[in-house]
């Protein structure tokens, strides 16, 4: 499969990332050597293997379920670009 | 055209942590803001998500109490959207592998029961809280509920009515919290109900399009809101407009559903593994573990008050409604020295006299101002014939209004049931005296006239005597 110019744009739109033609198509060229190369991988029999979902074949650990934050609002509100009372502010949203 | 509703529900409750599903942070609700927000849960740069394992314990016990598959293996993935309130950028949740399938809950409806299934429960984290009120035109961000556990409970369409999906989400409401995963408190959003509706003609075995009403956060807004888009539905379909496939919320103020977005604006959310996380794997010994911390269970303990007891499967259920009455059933019980009889007039004084005034209240079982001891010994001085059913509801009100308990109400009000038959003689002797003309039409065939008889001792005796004796006195004399 490859992907069309559009499918480009509407990446970078779900991403969030505003691109230039060019940087469109530079992009569509290297996402699709990666199709290609996926296309290759395709053809490895894997017959009786299970699919992972971790490049690792472990398990995750579970920690114990406690508090053991402090309350660091303060230092991590001196590095935001707006706060109030509080709340950290960003450009309005509205749903 | 006859319709049918389709309904199903996907139900988010909150964990009982202390900490978040993925940080150390408090899940305390009602904190000042963002001082439950850790690194973790504002997503600065560099930080790695470690999973609670109150979350799975959790998790596992909802499965087990359903009769579901619990996965031994399951997979968290990211789930991709842009909001403020979720810094990250996805939420993580789980799509292909979650860590319940399958399974089933029985809700009854009008004395019938049914079986709904459920189609999977998943972890995932919440989302913070914006704050739209105007700071200067922008919007303030609270990331304390950021990173709290959520088990995310997806029924199949199965219910065929509101009140189906009201008693499915009742009884899916007394299971989270009689297992004590989730607190149940719907106004701080503990349990949140999205309902998934669409109608289709009778007989139809296709399901219609359907909407989803977001974020219902009362049973009676559901009932409400199922409602209202159902025949809205209906009224669109019979006008000749297709249904077409939405979000919707529901207004409480106006009683109507209203878009929120269609489904060309819906999300594309590219869920993908997230490789943070390893797969979790459970092993036995901790389902065992779960498995044995289970308590009985509503639909169990049920069927016990109903074998040891002879309670109605209607009471039972009734009793078993939460966790909170089963206790205070039990607790009277053992007060009472329960036998069969004993069990019976505790379920009906509890789903009667004091249903109703803790309804009124609005109080729960727990909170009943009458403790299960004290109504033991109202009920007490029912079954040895000191009080006719009648004085024992004087006796409950004036308990419920803080006069004391059964026996010093019953003494300070001269209430005492009067049986002694020689005392009952002389008043129908003296009732009989003065109605000459009701005890010749009962003479004469006229049934009528032996309640009025009956009622003038009744009132004679200022409600004391005991109506059983005065019955048969009043059958010997007339007889006589």
């Amino acid at each position: 499969m490859a992907l069309s110019p559009q499918d480009i744009l509407h990446i970078a739109r779900l991403a969030r990332i505003r691109v230039t033609e060019a940087e469109a198509e530079t992009a569509r060229g290297q996402l699709n050597s990666i199709f290609g190369l996926i296309e290759q991988m395709q053809a490895v029999d894997t017959k009786g293997v299970e699919p992972m979902s971790h490049a690792l074949d472990v398990a995750q650990r579970l920690r114990e379920d406690r508090v053991t934050e402090p309350d660091r609002r303060d230092k991590f509100q001196a590095v935001a670009p707006a706060v109030e009372n509080g709340l950290y502010l960003v450009p309005k949203v509205i749903e | 055209m006859k319709w049918e509703t389709v309904i199903g529900l996907e139900v988010h409750t909150q964990l009982t942590t202390q900490s978040k599903i993925f940080s150390g942070s408090s899940t305390a609700f009602g904190a000042a803001p963002n001082t439950q927000a850790s690194a973790v849960d504002i997503a600065l740069p560099g930080v790695l998500p470690v999973l609670n394992k109150g979350a799975i314990e959790r998790a596992i016990k909802f499965g087990l109490a359903i009769g579901a598959t619990v996965n031994r293996v399951n997979v968290f993935d990211r789930k991709n959207y842009f909001y403020p309130d979720l810094p990250k950028g996805y939420q993580i949740s789980q799509l292909a592998k979650p860590i319940v399938e399958h399974g089933a809950l029985a809700i009854q409806v009008d004395g019938v029961e049914k079986t709904i299934r459920l189609t999977r429960a998943h972890l995932e984290e919440d989302a913070g809280k914006s704050l739209h009120e105007d700071f200067h035109g922008m919007t303030g961000i609270d990331l304390n509920r950021a990173g709290t556990p959520l088990l995310e409970i997806v029924s199949e369409p199965d219910m065929r009515s509101a009140k189906e999906a009201v008693a499915y989400a009742k009884a899916l409401h007394n299971l989270v919290t009689w297992i004590g995963i989730c607190d149940g408190n719907m106004q701080e959003g503990s349990f949140r109900v999205d309902a998934n509706v669409s109608v289709r003609p009778v007989g139809q075995q296709e399901f219609g399009t359907r909407r989803e009403i977001k974020n219902l956060n009362s049973f009676r807004f559901l009932e409400q809101a199922i409602d209202y888009e159902v025949r809205w539905q209906i009224e669109q379909i019979e006008d000749g407009h297709a249904i077409q496939q939405a979000t919707v919320l529901f207004d409480p103020d106006s009683g109507e559903t209203r878009m929120m977005r269609s489904k060309e604006e819906a999300h594309d959310y590219r869920y993908f593994p997230d490789p943070d996380l390893l797969p979790v794997k459970l092993d036995e010994a901790l389902i065992e573990e779960m498995r044995a911390e289970l308590p009985e269970l509503p639909q169990q303990k049920a069927a016990r008050y109903q074998q040891d007891y002879g309670l109605s499967a209607y009471d039972a259920g009734l009793l078993t409604q939460s966790l909170a009455q089963a206790n205070y059933f039990e607790a009277t019980l053992d007060a009472l020295g329960a036998d069969v009889a004993g069990a019976k007039l505790a379920a009906n004084w509890m789903s009667g006299e004091l249903a109703s005034a803790l309804n009124k209240a609005e109080l729960d079982f727990a909170q009943s101002p009458i403790a299960p001891a004290s109504l033991a010994d109202l009920l007490k001085r029912i079954a040895d014939n000191t009080l006719s059913n009648k004085l024992a509801k004087e006796v409950f009100a004036a308990m419920w209004a803080g006069e004391g308990e059964a026996d010093a109400v019953i003494e300070a009000r001269g209430l005492k049931q009067m049986s002694d038959s020689g005392a009952i003689e002389k008043i129908v002797d003296d009732v009989l005296a003065a109605n000459p003309k009701s005890v010749e039409e009962f003479r004469a065939g006229k049934d009528k006239a032996f309640n009025a008889l009956v009622g003038q001792v009744m009132k004679a005796s200022r409600g004391k005597a005991n109506p059983a004796q005065v019955n048969d006195i009043l059958k010997r004399k007339l007889a006589g």
